[in-house]
């Protein structure tokens, strides 16, 4: 059968770069980003990667979707960099929206768009709330199919075949499109983009849309950075000679 | 009532689900509530004694031909209808893929919100939560107000407890699942071509990162010396290309509880310490003293891994532990 072209959205969220010891605002309500950069998660540079990934082997087009402040416009240039062809912002304001506000928000905006899209692409959770629920939420308001936690995905003749890790091997999924995925890391490996694309991406068309906020039912009260041991570490040596050390603690241990 | 939700192998409950049983037997505690459970497929009188001795009166059993393979939205409507019939205050699902994905079908069917990633849970006029944020170096305090409370419990944060109670009664529950529910459904098992113990199961893990440069060997014959090890790696040794992500150790990675963890050339990001969090005791191998690696671990070696990775193979070998 002949290829289709396909219409892909993968949604994404701009989350703060943490890769050293967060701190907290005054209010314990959010993250201190003054030092921080912005990003988006890895589970969700996977699915951008696996959207382009999909048009070119099917032709198509991939929209990336955010839900969030202005600012989040950077994020959306950067995935569309890695060769998206065009964003939605949802602008949220400043407010951190819940999972069922984010769900509606994102399922009201495709189904008052214009495009019929054939495979709705997310990330399984996001890194900083970790909800584990748009994407289902997303598919029940649409009324799609939906299969989450996904590392390996082909899509040939309308049917998605899906897969995801349990232990000791791999479930399978078979899905009519449309569909709704969520993905995991290790999906693909998601590509950098050129300074070329970059300087693209800069002049892709991004439509600003105003979603309507919605109840949660989830009322944040407070963050609280949890205490870490960080007593030192008990030092066996500085050289292989520590092996001696270190083979008495396996055997103290009884792990060999 | 507190309904949980119990997920089995042939009628062997896994320990996300005792731990999820742990929490929700608090819940039902505090509510002064009966605990019960749903659990779909046959073996019910295994599952029944094993969740009976976990605080669990009261089994719905799920056992239906067209419900035998997993159906993430079938499985979301009978949970809602098990707990409709039942009138349930709270249901409390594993923080599993399976627990996580049924749960948000049930949330959504039901126009609830949903908590995921709950560590504890105190009952006054809303359900005052105790949950994690990025992989849990981060922690939410929030209020659950809804009219069914839906929650998963993260997993491997809650200790798993016996009551030592009889097996719970048995009662057969038969959902009205709609053809269309069963439009995502599982169509097979696969299973791994990965040979040696699973990075989960291992009592032993030995993980390398940027410090190998590239080169695992001396770390792949260390594992090899050492029964009931695995082989691991940081994100950025994937991201080079060094190890498939299956070996991947951190917040989008595996999250292991071995009895001792051996990270070797290992920076230790936040991201990575999320997943090996649950480790007994870590042993550090790294050429820097000041990396933060060393400020997590409980022992280290300041030298460089391919130097030490073979003479503590060396040294197994002189001391006479099997190859």
């Amino acid at each position: 059968m002949e290829d289709t072209p396909m219409e892909i959205l993968t949604a994404i969220k701009r989350v703060p770069e943490t890769g050293a010891k967060v701190s907290l605002t005054d209010d314990k309500q959010a993250i201190d980003t003054t030092s921080l950069g912005f990003t988006f998660s890895p589970h969700e540079e996977c699915a951008v990667e696996e959207g382009v990934q999909l048009v070119e082997e099917h032709g198509g087009n991939v929209t990336i979707l955010t839900l969030g402040a202005e600012d989040a416009t950077e994020q959306l240039r950067s995935a569309i960099a890695m060769g998206a062809d065009n964003g939605i912002l949802l602008d949220g304001g400043d407010e951190e929206w819940g999972p069922v506000g984010t769900a509606s928000a994102i399922a009201d905006a495709v189904e008052e768009g214009d495009t019929n899209f054939d495979l709705l692409l997310f990330g399984n959770e996001s890194a900083d709330t970790a909800n584990h629920q748009i994407g289902v939420r997303v598919a029940e308001q649409l009324d799609l199919p939906c299969i989450t936690g996904i590392k390996d995905l082909d899509i040939a003749d309308g049917i998605a075949t899906a897969k995801r890790d349990v232990p000791g091997g791999s479930e399978v999924y078979e899905i009519d499109l449309p569909a709704v995925i969520t993905v995991k890391e290790g999906l693909n490996e998601p590509r950098y983009p050129s300074m070329r694309a970059k300087m693209q991406a800069r002049k892709a068309s991004v439509d600003q849309q105003s979603p309507a906020p919605h109840e949660e039912g989830l009322e944040l009260v407070e963050l609280e950075v949890p205490e870490t041991d960080d007593s030192p570490a008990e030092i066996l040596g500085e050289s292989p000679e520590a092996a001696e050390d270190v083979v008495d603690v396996l055997e103290e241990l009884e792990v060999v | 009532m507190v309904l949980t939700l119990v997920e089995h192998d042939d009628g062997d409950v896994d320990d996300v689900s005792l731990q999820a049983l742990a929490l929700a037997r608090d819940v039902a505690d505090q509510t002064g509530e009966s605990l019960d459970a749903v659990a779909f497929g046959p073996e019910a009188d295994a599952v029944a004694e094993q969740i009976g001795a976990h605080g669990v009166q009261t089994l719905r059993v799920v056992d239906d031909d067209a419900l035998a393979d997993y159906a993430p939205e079938a499985y979301g409507r009978a949970v809602v209808q098990c707990a409709e019939e039942l009138g349930t205050e709270a249901v409390i699902a594993p923080g599993t893929d399976r627990g996580a994905e049924t749960l948000s079908h049930a949330a959504a069917k039901l126009d609830e919100p949903m908590a995921a990633e709950v560590t504890e849970v105190a009952v006054g006029e809303a359900y005052e939560l105790t949950r994690q944020r990025w992989g849990g170096t981060l922690i939410e305090h929030s209020k659950l107000t809804a009219d069914t409370n839906l929650l998963t419990v993260a997993a491997n944060e809650v200790s798993a407890a016996e009551t030592g109670g009889d097996a719970a009664a048995v009662e057969a529950f038969a959902p009205d699942v709609d053809e269309s529910d069963l439009r995502v459904q599982l169509t097979e098992v696969e299973e791994s071509d990965i040979e040696g113990v699973p990075l989960g199961e291992a009592r032993v893990v030995v993980s390398g990162g940027r410090g190998t440069d590239g080169d695992f060997s001396e770390l792949e014959a260390l594992v090899e010396r050492v029964p009931n090890a695995a082989l691991g790696s940081s994100r950025a040794a994937v991201n080079e290309g060094w190890r498939p992500h299956d070996d991947q150790i951190g917040q989008t990675g595996a999250k292991i509880a071995p009895e001792i963890y051996i990270p070797c050339g290992i920076s230790g990001a936040v991201q990575h310490m999320v997943g090996c969090k649950g480790a007994e005791n870590i042993l550090a191998v790294n050429t820097d003293p000041e990396a933060a690696i060393i400020q997590k671990a409980d022992y280290a070696v300041i030298a460089d891994l391919h130097e030490v990775a073979p003479a503590i193979a060396e040294e197994l070998e002189a001391r006479g532990h099997a190859e």
